[in-house]
């Protein structure tokens, strides 16, 4: 993982932004930041100015208020968040690989199988599926390898594996490029993994920081509900026990135990990796299923043994 | 060659439909068919402006042509009316403001019919070179202009997030749009422009893979519709702007009959991927 690092000048930085229309303020007050190098997530509501801030930052909104500053010669890939081609207009994936620059055909063979969908070069792009456009559509965005690649909701339309290979996909690109990505999303679940930075919006910033703080902050809870807050917090820590303040760990079904159950034994759990969250649910779910297990062995080993002797 | 008025016809023609080819394919792409026709509406008031001041006919026209549709920008970002009901107003008051000048201008004796339905066979040899350097001019500009443009027509936030500036060549295109209906005006006439401009165009996109394909091939189009209604009209004795509008017609209909692109276009060896 590439960390920004503080000495690089910001990609872009905006300060108490605001934009308004039709009297109504779409977001007023927002600092945002991304740094080379650095995935920065936008959640919030519906309505909630992730779009907004989004395009007020690449400059395709003027704020009413604040500043926004770009680095001087800055190359943004943008996707945005709808896009429809009109059937008159004939456009082959090839063909929108070159929308805003030149690029040769190795680059674009390139780019388009960074996304697996090289085989579909000579289709027209009204022919393709959700999942497979916003492939193309992402594939455009960094062959020309920006300095800040602008992502508005870029796995819409595409199914749980394909959105997490998505999302693995713009790490990577990170990572070897060390561009920035400013990304917007509205299931925090499956970015999480991949992000630096959260910044939580409702029209206003609620909260920002790493999305582990993010995830636990009072804010983040109100915006999104306790229970959304819970589901994903099983998610993040595969946390199935609650720890008492005797230090006894009472299970899901109510029972309580001492002993048996010490962290060191279920360190797969890992508290600390990205790598489980949410990432891979399968995964996580082996890891759940590994920690009852831990927990079992722990309240009665023998049972379990009987168990295997079972088998 | 060019002593035949029927040659310079062709020669005039052939060389406007080279020109409204790709701006038609804009046209269709933007969905401005109805801006298209309010330009050209549009025009009679340049012309009628023209005599009052006894300025160019092509200058007036493209005056007139060019401040609708600023007027148009203007009044769209005030957003009172929809863009339908803006275009319905600057097309039909512009030509009723032109068809009043005119029938105010009792000194001037305009040929009404000509400059509604074109007078091709009227076309001189300063006419053919206007066209020619005219639209040398402004294909030069479109292919200058190309790439912007296009990114534009597909999404105007990614070619302003990636620094193309769409608003601009929006603006160069509409002045563009200005001097092909002042070139146009004199052949196939005011009415018939528009048709000039998205017949072609359509057929074409039955055929091409690309937008720069759709371009050339509705150049080629058009010019075969001009050789096409104008040898009909000799043939059959009709009047030439419509006679080139009903040949280009008949190539739409006849590319309905080609079906390929209705069918699904997709690679064959799904799941393997190369």
């Amino acid at each position: 993982m590439i960390k920004p690092s503080g000495a690089a000048e910001a990609l872009v930085e905006a300060t108490g932004v605001g934009l308004r229309r039709a009297g109504r303020w779409l977001v007023s007050g927002v600092d945002l930041t991304v740094n080379p190098g650095e995935i920065v997530t936008l959640i919030g509501p519906n309505g909630s100015g992730k779009s907004t801030t989004a395009k007020i930052a690449v400059g395709i909104q003027k704020p009413d208020i604040g500043d926004v500053r770009r680095r001087p010669g800055l190359r943004i890939g943008y996707v945005p968040q709808k896009l429809t081609i009109d059937w008159t207009l004939p456009l082959t994936v090839e063909r929108l690989m070159t929308l805003t620059g030149r690029y040769g055909a190795a680059e674009i063979t390139r780019a388009l199988e960074e996304v697996g969908i090289a085989n579909f070069a000579k289709a027209e792009v009204q022919h393709l599926s959700g999942g497979e456009f916003q492939r193309a559509l992402l594939a455009r965005a960094m062959i020309g390898t920006p300095d800040l690649l602008v992502l508005d909701e870029p796995v819409q339309g595409v199914d749980f594996a394909g959105e997490v290979a998505l999302y693995n996909l713009i790490r990577e690109i990170r990572d070897r490029t060390g561009c920035g990505i400013l990304l917007i999303s509205h299931d925090l679940h499956v970015v999480m993994a991949e992000t630096d930075t959260v910044v939580c919006l409702n029209g206003h910033v609620c909260c920002r920081g790493t999305p582990d703080s993010v995830v636990s902050s009072p804010e983040y809870l109100e915006l999104f509900g306790s229970r959304a807050a819970e589901t994903l917090a099983i998610y993040r820590h595969n946390h199935d026990h609650t720890h008492l303040p005797d230090g006894r760990i009472q299970h899901p079904d109510g029972s309580i135990h001492g002993g048996g159950h010490v962290h060191g034994d279920h360190a797969h759990c890992d508290h600390s990796s990205p790598q489980h969250d949410g990432a891979d649910p399968g995964n996580g779910d082996i890891v759940q299923l590994a920690d009852q297990k831990t927990r079992q062995t722990g309240n009665s080993p023998d049972k379990d043994s009987e168990a295997a002797n079972a088998r | 060659m060019l002593d035949d008025f029927f040659v310079r016809a062709l020669v005039a023609g052939v060389g406007l439909a080279i020109i409204v080819g790709p701006l038609g394919c804009f046209i269709v792409w933007r969905r401005m068919a109805y801006f298209g026709d309010t330009m050209a509406h549009s025009a009679l008031l340049g012309v009628a402006l023209a005599y009052l001041f006894d300025i160019n006919l092509i200058v007036g026209v493209f005056l007139v042509a060019a401040l609708v549709s600023l007027a148009l920008l203007l009044l769209q970002k005030r957003g009172a009316l929809s863009t339908d009901a803006l275009l319905g107003i600057l097309s039909h008051s512009t030509l009723a403001l032109g068809l009043v000048m005119v029938a105010f201008m009792t000194w001037v004796r305009i040929d009404l019919m000509g400059f509604l339905f074109g007078d091709i066979l009227a076309v001189s040899r300063q006419d053919i070179v206007f066209i020619y350097l005219g639209g040398a001019l402004i294909l030069g500009l479109l292919i200058w202009l190309w790439r912007p443009l296009l990114a534009a027509t597909v999404n105007a936030e990614i070619a302003e997030a990636e620094g193309l500036r769409p608003e601009l060549s929006r603006l160069i295109f509409m002045l563009l749009m200005a001097s092909v209906i002042a070139i146009a005006m004199k052949i196939v006439g005011i009415l018939l422009i528009t048709a000039l401009l998205i017949i072609p165009a359509a057929t074409a996109r039955r055929f091409a893979m690309t937008p720069e394909q759709m371009a050339m091939m509705a150049s080629a189009i058009g010019a075969l519709s001009v050789i096409g209604g104008l040898f009909g009209s000799l043939r059959f004795d009709t009047p030439s702007g419509p006679s080139i509008v009903v040949a280009a017609l008949v190539f739409f209909l006849l590319s309905l009959l080609h079906v390929r692109g209705l069918k699904k276009h997709a690679p064959s060896n799904d799941g393997k991927t190369t």
